[in-house]
């Protein structure tokens, strides 16, 4: 539109596309008021508290502010030889300090995780300061010294030292199974004590097997309902929905039942003669409870998305394969297969996404060799208390499922989750 | 889905083993269920099917389980109950509203940013149980409503809503919005056009989102393992502490009313789908 064109005015004299433009604004700001109260409710008691984890996760800040007077000290302190008489006063202070408010039995306990022994160390020091037996008016390195000989180390002061930045990676290492070395590498734990990267693998082997079963059994059932006639699919659809609907530990507790020694399916087996009565094997508490249990809660969330795929596709495009000369294998293949793909996509990735950070089930029929990363998250929040590790193994966990999330959106879109 | 009389024999063999594959995936799916009734009116404290109970021997069959769960004197079933019902109704109420406006929000034209907020609102669903568990333990804890119930309310509700912001926009996604211009034109104000025009036309969506919410905070134990005190234990963490540690037939007794439950919100959600599906049909 040129400029000369007469601008078209609503009754009031605005020009028309003001008033569009503020019209269009109200209803955004109309729009936006009404997903707000939510939005605001979810921040604050959900994303927050999520972003909470990262820091306290991170949080190395106990040592930094136990010690700042040690820390101010130690800047000029180049870390090679035992550090000079300055940085041993400061120390003593701060130590003396933390005596006064109690404190000082944390700080042993944190410096022993940096460095075997300190404990002792700082116990001692502890003593001699209750005791005054340290003179503030001469040199308080040489009595420090006198105290422990591990104080004449100069490894021990390294690794105080170590401790003063107020950020840490080191629950990301450990949950990695690595540690940070005396000099500040990046090392791997002993090959025997690698549990947590077992349970990395085994959570994604679990959340990837039950994923492949889940496909496998909810594929041919969700072409039958999608096939069968109204009348007969919906009540097969009874024996899907059912346990959708029920809850999860009954489901758990049925399994448990089942798959115990003298449980009904090892009764079948000793009945058809595949194991001897007095030889019936462990089916609980170890990874084939684990899996089939978590198969069986789980194929309702891949039935679902797959029927409701199914659903859509015409009977006659099949028909059509098999009248331009296809067998029906290859029919199947070439034509109903491929036009099921987004059903596949967005059943497995929400199986995957739900296997993955499962805990319940694990934790019950699960036993030593069935238990997840999220059982271990559990177990650091409410037997260790080492909430800041559980934090950062939880959002290494969450980045994950992030990842397949968006992948999954990408593929298949966030909205085209469908329930029951 | 009856063959062809010009079906190859291979084929054929094949129908049938496709049918059995079927059968005995919905057999894998359902019959776990099934274990329990029997097993809950069993009149032994094992967990196994006995002698008696093989022979159908009237004797071997007994209510007990069932006065035990409503009368023992130290089951905590009838507080758990009364806390699961309280908690989930609450939670239902408040996920329903927040979640029915986000939803008329989001399915507005001209809402901005639609993407980023849709996946915040749902991702409450995606997040692993766990991760929203230890977060919403560290903000309960922080506001000090760490084992209350208005506590556990809150969980449910950030849990709950996705399912309600999901089923309602869905509902809405067949909605003709011109039934509310005519509305309005005939001088109803936006509240009155809400209450006597749009929430009967996506009730639908609205009540089976609110029967996921109820769900959703009744069955839930991951988040309230971390929330719950002595005094607001639920069902499921009842279940959880009595499958940990002994499984008593209680437990079943208090299971197959779990089911009868589910059954009954099975068929409501059921009825409503069809009626949902119904009037979308008619306004398409």
């Amino acid at each position: 539109m040129s400029s000369e064109t007469k601008q078209i005015l609503t009754t009031d004299g605005i020009p028309l596309e003001v008033s569009l433009k503020k019209a269009e604004k109200k209803n955004k700001i109309k729009a936006f008021l009404l997903v707000a109260p939510l939005l605001l409710f979810l921040i604050i008691t959900y994303i927050f508290p999520i972003g909470e984890m990262f820091t306290r996760s991170i949080d190395d800040k106990m040592i930094t502010n136990m010690l700042p007077k040690t820390f101010k000290e130690m800047e000029s302190w180049d870390g090679q030889e035992l550090p000079p008489e300055e940085v041993f006063s400061a120390f003593y202070y701060d130590y003396k300090a933390l005596v006064e408010k109690q404190e000082h039995g944390k700080l042993g306990q944190r410096l022993n995780k940096e460095k075997n022994g300190f404990n002792s160390t700082t116990k001692r020091l502890f003593r001699n300061i209750k005791r005054k037996k340290i003179d503030e008016s001469i040199s308080i390195k040489e009595q420090i010294i006198k105290v422990h000989p591990n104080w004449n180390k100069v490894e021990y002061w390294q690794a105080i030292k170590r401790t003063a930045p107020p950020y840490t990676l080191a629950k990301y290492l450990k949950g990695m199974d690595m540690y940070y070395a005396p000099d500040g590498s990046i090392v791997q734990v002993d090959e025997d004590r690698r549990i947590h990267r077992i349970l990395w693998l085994r959570t994604l082997e679990i959340a990837f097997f039950v994923t492949l079963f889940c496909f496998l059994m909810g594929y041919p059932i969700a072409h039958l309902l999608a096939t069968l006639p109204m009348k007969y699919s919906n009540l097969l659809m009874i024996c899907v929905l059912l346990p959708f609907w029920t809850s999860l530990l009954v489901r758990t507790a049925s399994w448990m039942i089942l798959l115990q020694q003298q449980g009904v399916v090892n009764d079948f087996f000793v009945m058809i003669g595949l194991v001897a009565d007095d030889n019936r094997p462990e089916m609980m508490y170890n990874k084939v409870g684990t899996y089939v249990a978590m198969t069986q809660i789980l194929l309702p969330f891949m039935v679902l998305p797959l029927y409701s795929v199914m659903k859509t596709i015409s009977p006659s495009l099949m028909r059509a394969g098999k009248s331009l000369g296809g067998t029906p294998f290859v029919a199947f293949w070439k034509v109903y297969f491929p036009l099921t793909i987004p059903g596949i996509g967005a059943g497995c990735l929400l199986v995957f996404i739900l296997a993955i950070g499962y805990y319940i089930t694990p934790a019950l029929v699960g036993g030593a060799s069935g238990t997840l990363i999220s059982n271990q998250i559990a177990f650091h929040m409410k037997q260790t208390l080492d909430w800041s590790f559980a934090s950062a193994m939880g959002l290494m966990l969450l980045t994950g499922v992030l990842v397949i999330y968006w992948i999954y959106n990408k593929l298949v879109g966030v909205d085209n989750i469908k329930l029951g | 889905m009856a063959l062809p009389s010009y079906t190859e024999t291979r084929y054929r063999i094949w129908h049938y083993v496709y049918l059995a594959i079927c059968s005995f995936v919905f057999f894998f799916l359902i019959a776990p269920l099934f274990v329990i009734f029997p097993l809950s009116f069993n009149a032994e404290e094992f967990l196994v099917f006995s002698e008696g109970m093989k022979n159908l021997d009237p004797d071997a069959f007994s209510l007990r389980w069932y006065k035990d769960m409503v009368y023992g004197t130290k089951n905590p079933w009838g507080l758990a109950a009364k806390n699961s019902f309280i908690i989930a109704i609450f939670a239902t109420i408040g996920s329903i509203i927040l979640g029915t406006l986000a939803a008329l929000g989001l399915s507005s034209r001209h809402m901005p940013y639609k993407g980023i907020i849709m996946a915040t609102l749902i991702s409450p669903m995606i997040v692993p149980l766990i991760i929203s568990g230890v977060a919403i333990f560290f903000f309960m804890a922080k506001v000090g409503l760490a084992a209350t119930h208005t506590g556990i309310v809150f969980a449910h509700i950030i849990l709950g809503t996705p399912f309600v912001v999901i089923t309602v926009t869905a509902t809405l996604s067949g909605f003709d919005h011109s039934v509310t211009r005519a509305a309005a034109s005939l001088g109803s104000n936006p509240v009155n056009t809400f209450m006597k025009i749009t929430l009967p036309l996506i009730l639908p969506g609205v009540i089976s989102g609110g029967l996921f919410a109820f769900v959703t905070s009744f069955d839930e134990v991951v988040v309230v393992l971390f929330l719950a005190g002595l005094e607001n234990t639920t069902i499921p963490i009842q279940m959880w502490t009595g499958l940990r540690e002994q499984l008593s037939p209680t437990i079943l007794a208090v299971a197959t009313c779990l089911i009868l439950l589910s059954t009954l919100i099975l068929v409501t959600a059921e009825l409503l789908r069809r009626r949902s599906e119904r009037l979308r049909g008619i306004n398409r």
